[in-house]
């Protein structure tokens, strides 16, 4: 449990926002796909810590990213810090998602909507160990589409959006590239059905396919079982089985 | 430095503050956060005869200062705890307590005999009062009869330290402490949760798997208060108290309402380290107002 400094704030559209933390001591040690529970103070609203996906990590410039879209009022909250505040962090929390055994392998990262948050400290781990990265990123219109250029730092970029503002219209499962180019490895985080198509996909080539899950948690830390998803090993916390979890464990209907 | 020690019928505890079940896991969960040993005692997860998937997701729902949750009593089961957890928690250095749970009177009795037989574990908390299974639990701790009836029996079986953890949904909680004491319980526990409900407007269903859930949290807490209150003025035996804690004021409030000793629930999820807290503000409330043993204020309201 750490309290973070707010550095940054950034306004990306009129739902997201961008918190850029740094915090007094060195950061630990952070795996891709893991998260934070992250309490939100001075809304009364909002009871419980909010668990939020590490979007980066710059050890460097000692930074923890996080990227927030306002759905109520914790995340309202969240997104109207000011820099100088603090928050306090349970973190990290949870698995990560897995290198692949070999570096010629070809991996997408399929984002959708909020979900592209983990994809992006995932993106950079995997280009540092050697691997070719590409990104596959969905939005409702081009204005949700946000941080292209970061995503960009690490590797190619695919998009959509629904309303064809920008990329390719439609959603991320319809993309060309998924038909184009076969993919060993797809790395997802976003909404369930997106998710599952991406799966089905994964399922369809014989490839590899971890996803990320966002069920709605208490603890963070495995003790209050709220959070469970229903695996081939019956339920499992989704904060410290998950919330990265490769398809053939979940007993998706695929 | 006040003494906080206090003892519960057998049960000797460094501090009168406990952790609920089901919401501290078996204490490794917490013990990154802190020195679980501190603290008075840990009730573990509520066990069952056989394992338990629980219900299906969702089953929390979060409210306004608080939270509903329909887990369902989701465990390994008796035998695994035996096999698989005691060995882990048995030299930890404070009370680890297990809540029992079951669907027939027989399922209380048999988890409780094989519970007896574990050196380390000094007493049970029997659950007659959880709102999220469909047979059993809070079934049994609804009515004087069939909570009289299960603690009769399973007081045949248990020859430690017995605690009875009451339901708050009922019409006269103290008639419920009155039949568990007389059938031989050591202490009564109260409050269990408040059986609520959400609902999703927008999609026009129930948030909770099972519909209704159990409330915790502060916005339990008057309730929660004014029953230990009744219960503490009723019944003989020892009291713990629990609903909403959140900090050593809540936790003194209990005390001076007549609870010997509290437990902390749901603050646990906010704040893994508050337990420590809490024992160390009942210290500083007891220096400050110049009394020596937390003993001074249990029940000490006065003449009202």
């Amino acid at each position: 449990m750490l309290d973070l400094i707010l550095k940054e704030n950034k306004v990306l559209s009129n739902q997201y926002n961008l918190l850029i933390l740094t915090s007094a001591g060195k950061m630990p040690d952070i795996l891709p796909g893991q998260f934070a529970e992250v309490r939100v103070d001075g809304s009364p609203s909002t009871f419980l810590r909010r668990p939020i996906s590490i979007h980066y990590v710059d050890y460097e410039l000692n930074e923890l990213w996080l990227l927030i879209q306002v759905k109520g009022d914790g995340t309202r909250h969240l997104a109207a810090m000011k820099p100088g505040e603090s928050l306090n962090l349970l973190f990290p929390l949870g698995n990560s998602y897995t290198e692949p055994s070999n570096l010629d392998a070809n991996v997408l990262l399929v984002g959708g909507g909020c979900g592209i948050a983990p994809l992006l400290y995932l993106g950079s781990h995997l280009k540092n160990k050697g691997f070719q990265v590409s990104f596959l990123l969905g939005a409702r219109t081009k204005d949700d589409l946000i941080e292209l250029c970061e995503y960009q730092r690490f590797g190619n970029v695919y998009t959509t959006t629904e309303d064809g503002s920008f990329g390719e219209c439609g959603f991320v499962t319809q993309h060309s590239v998924l038909n184009d180019a076969p993919f060993d490895h797809y790395y997802t985080c976003g909404p369930t059905s997106m998710m599952k198509a991406v799966a089905r996909q994964a399922v369809k080539t014989k490839a590899r396919c971890e996803v990320s899950l966002e069920n709605t948690m208490a603890c963070g830390i495995g003790a209050c079982l709220c959070c469970v998803t229903d695996t081939i090993e019956g339920h499992v916390c989704v904060c410290t089985e998950g919330p990265v979890f490769n398809i053939t464990k979940l007993k998706w209907q695929i | 430095m006040a003494n906080l020690e206090i003892n519960i019928g057998k049960l000797q505890l460094k501090n009168p503050v406990m952790t609920a079940s089901g919401t501290f896991g078996y204490g490794s969960e917490y013990s990154d956060f802190m020195d679980i040993s501190r603290i008075g005692g840990i009730i573990v997860k509520g066990t069952t005869i056989r394992a338990r998937q629980g219900n299906p997701y969702p089953r929390m729902a979060e409210t306004h200062s608080g939270m509903l949750n329909a887990v369902g009593l989701q465990n390994k089961g008796v035998d695994y705890f035996i096999s698989h957890i005691y060995p882990t928690v048995k030299d930890i250095d404070t009370n680890i307590i297990v809540n029992v749970s079951g669907s027939t009177i027989d399922e209380y009795v048999e988890t409780a005999e094989k519970l007896n037989l574990l050196d380390m574990i000094p007493g049970i908390e029997l659950n007659i009062s959880c709102p999220n299974v469909k047979e059993g639990g809070m079934a049994f701790g609804t009515s004087c009869l069939s909570a009289a009836q299960v603690v009769r029996e399973v007081r045949r079986a248990y020859k430690k330290e017995l605690i009875v953890k009451l339901s708050p949904n009922v019409t006269d909680i103290s008639e419920i402490a009155l039949a568990v004491e007389g059938e031989g319980a050591d202490v009564v526990s109260l409050i269990n949760t408040v059986l609520g409900m959400a609902i999703d407007s927008e999609k026009r269903k129930p948030v909770l798997s099972t519909i209704t859930g159990g409330l915790s949290g502060p916005a339990v807490k008057p309730i929660a208060l004014r029953m230990v209150w009744q219960v503490a003025n009723a019944v003989k035996i020892p009291v713990i108290g629990l609903g909403g804690i959140m900090n050593a004021a809540d936790a003194i409030e209990f005390l001076l309402a007549g609870a010997s000793a509290i437990q902390i629930g749901t603050a646990n999820f906010i704040d893994p380290t508050v337990t420590i807290k809490v024992m160390d503000g009942i210290n500083d409330y007891l220096d400050r107002h110049k009394f020596k043993s937390v003993t001074d204020i249990i029940g000490a309201l006065g003449d009202i």
